[in-house]
């Protein structure tokens, strides 16, 4: 990449809702205290000032109301941004995400059109608890007529956000909170990375790791240190999950005949038994060992960090997860 | 007043204890000695005092993100909720659950609550069992002004009244949610006028004063348990610090004249200065309760420091209950 300017992650989000602004007058913002304050993460902060409190709305707490100003609104012809603080409160807006936006385009026989993001922060590992750290990933793309993003660098941030912007269906845009202040080179240039299109964030032929968000950064460090001892991970970041590009997961589990999937939402139901299903559909002949799953156990996020350390996928959970796959040890959860 | 000088003790302790808590929890919270969030109560210390103060030992409340107060003023332990705010295995939910869901249902606490808006109609559950048995206990919500934004609040409300239930809705308007200040968020200024709209009856009362919050209460509470159903107080109070934390990290959505004309009106040092200038009280006898109450809580920094943290093998333990219970 030629143009090595570093952002933060929460500023290459920032970044692409500004120019999407500024580009498009039907863009507008609307959430908890992100007007004024910028958003608890700092996400919007400064457009207020610059696009005023009409195009970057503070709005009560008010969550099935916030998803359905943005579903009406994108309804009528505006391109709405709407913000849920947390992941977890989407449980609050489910009707509106599930019920609404997802399913108006199809029961009207096609004739309405949802240009509407929705933004939010999901995972774990701030001593945040059981309502503040979900990873609820599997429960939005279980939902036709839905899009899930979860970039997990700067670059994606950007790009994504920007294609999700420009879509004209309702896209969910999981920030993770772990992931905020990581700096990365990011273009200042208008870009779009496109949905539905994984990247191969480092190339190997012994083993696929398949993770998202947080776990991309986690399963790269295992694979380079397994690198050393001449074990080369392919680590690939779907980035979108839905559209899940399921095409660069099979390619690359018939090319190293084995798979790991890293997530930090709950193994039972998690999406990474989609991923294992599809593999096992495309690429049974191809397989050398079962599709493992590196995920949470089965209960809520616990508060102490003495429990959450324990939760959340770690360099040596993945890393046994992994030799467990490429020798056939005995897997674990 | 009214209120029996044994009273006003009893309301003036709930308070202090309330206040010794949250000031060592926010200073171990900038020690970086408390893990997650932490939503102080100081400031607001007569609304949680003045109406757990008119409630028997079993009846409910219900609490919000910012729910050590509730809990203290419910007769919360200081041990068990410092050892929580810690992470510890002796914590009040095994470390489980931390500041934002600290509970204790043998004291009818129902739970602070990391969902704004969710303890309402959870208190209305326990209204209606309590209805339902028949043991003249009631419920009190206690809920944020901008928690009644919420969908939750509504439905809550409404069913509440239509159910005809025992129940307390206890309004802490501090005139903000997080950082945006109420006017931004509803074109009323008094959460009391929605009262109305449910068909049940609202009293405003100076959320500074626990005496009055108090007297309120007495009359809600009464008439609940008496079959009068459902009634709003709106306790108008103030949050001396910042949302979560202690700083106000120089963030400027209050300014500093505001807080301070609200930190003047402390509803601690207020009610001593009424309690001795009504020759109910000496300073030296408000000293000593400080002190033995300061007391309580070094001892229970000391209880939650030495306990140990739970095991790895308790991420999975507590998840369902066994069945064979009532
Ligand atoms: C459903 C939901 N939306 C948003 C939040 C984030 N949040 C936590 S506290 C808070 C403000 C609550 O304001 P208020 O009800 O007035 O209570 P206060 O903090 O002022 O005591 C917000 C928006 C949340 N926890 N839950
Ligand atoms: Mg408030």
């Amino acid at each position: 990449m030629s143009d090595e300017r570093k952002l933060p992650y929460v500023m290459a989000f920032n970044e692409a809702v500004r120019q999407a602004m500024e580009d498009d007058p039907n863009v507008f913002c609307a959430g908890e205290d992100i007007g004024a304050f910028g958003g608890v993460f700092g996400t919007f902060g400064g457009l207020q000032a610059k696009f005023g409190a009409e195009r970057v709305v503070d709005t009560p707490i008010s969550e099935q109301a916030i998803i359905g100003l943005g579903v009406g609104a994108a309804v009528t012809g505006l391109r709405p941004i709407v913000d849920l603080m947390f992941m977890d409160f989407m449980c609050v807006a489910m009707d509106q995400i599930v019920n609404q936006a997802a399913k108006l385009k199809y029961m009207f026989g096609g004739e309405a059109r949802i240009p509407l993001t929705i933004t939010t922060a999901g995972g774990g590992g701030l001593s945040a608890a059981a309502q503040h750290s979900q990873s609820l990933e599997a429960l939005l793309c279980h939902i036709p007529g839905l899009k899930v993003v979860h970039p997990a660098t700067p670059y994606d941030m950007k790009g994504l956000m920007a294609a999700c912007i420009r879509e004209d269906n309702p896209t969910v845009m999981i920030k993770h909170k772990r992931l905020l202040g990581i700096q990365g080179p990011v273009p200042e240039e208008r870009y779009i990375v496109p949905l539905g299109v994984a990247n191969v964030v480092r190339p190997g032929n012994d083993v696929t790791i398949v993770a998202w968000g947080r776990m991309v950064h986690e399963a790269t460090a295992v694979a380079e240190k397994l690198a050393g001892e001449g074990i080369q991970c392919e680590v690939i970041d779907p980035r979108t999950l839905q559209p899940l590009d399921i095409d660069t997961i099979v390619a690359s589990a018939k090319k190293t005949n084995r798979v790991v999937v890293v997530h930090e939402a709950v193994r039972f139901g998690g999406l990474g038994a989609e991923v294992a299903a599809q593999i096992q559909e495309h690429a049974f002949d191809y397989l050398d060992a079962p599709v493992g799953r590196i995920a949470a156990p089965f209960s809520p996020v616990p508060f102490s960090p003495a429990l959450e350390q324990h939760y959340i996928p770690d360099g040596a959970r993945i890393e046994a997860g992994i030799r467990s796959v490429l020798f056939r040890t005995p897997v674990g959860a | 007043m009214s209120i029996t000088p044994a009273v006003q003790f009893d309301l003036h302790r709930r308070m202090v204890r309330i206040r010794l808590f949250e000031e060592a929890a926010g200073r171990l919270a900038e020690a970086a000695k408390l893990p997650g969030f932490l939503h102080l109560y100081v400031g607001e210390e007569a609304v949680a005092s003045g109406i757990c103060g008119a409630l028997n030992d079993d009846d409910h409340i219900t609490s919000t993100h910012r729910g050590h107060g509730h809990l203290v003023a419910k007769g919360g332990d200081f041990n068990r909720m410092m050892a929580e705010l810690m992470g510890k295995s002796t914590g009040y939910c095994k470390g489980k659950g931390g500041s934002m869901h600290i509970s204790d249902l043998s004291l009818g606490m129902l739970g602070a609550n990391g969902i704004v808006g969710a303890g309402s109609p959870i208190a209305v559950g326990a209204a209606f069992a309590n209805k339902y048995r028949g043991r003249g206990q009631v419920a009190v919500a206690f809920f944020g002004d901008g928690a009644t934004n919420i969908g939750a609040f509504h439905e809550a409300a409404n069913m509440a009244c239509a159910l005809h239930l025992p129940i307390v809705f206890a309004c802490e308007n501090n005139e903000y949610g997080e950082f945006t200040p109420r006017d931004k968020t509803m074109a009323i200024t008094d959460i009391v006028d929605r009262a109305a709209g449910y068909g049940m009856p609202g009293v405003i009362v100076d959320g500074m004063d626990v005496i009055a919050v108090h007297e309120a209460a007495l009359e809600a509470v009464a008439k609940a348990r008496a079959g009068g159903g459902p009634s709003l107080i709106e306790a108008k109070t103030y949050r001396f610090y910042n949302h979560h934390g202690v700083q106000n990290l120089g963030l400027k959505y209050r300014s500093d004249d505001e807080v301070a004309k609200w930190k003047e009106r402390d509803p601690i040092f207020t009610l001593e200065d009424r309690m001795i200038e009504n020759k109910v009280a000496t300073r030296q006898r408000f000293d000593d309760i400080w002190a033995e109450l300061r007391n309580d809580i070094e001892t229970a920094i000391k209880f939650a420091e030495d306990s140990p943290l739970p095991t790895s093998d308790q991420v999975l333990v507590d998840v369902y209950s066994a069945n064979g219970g009532n």
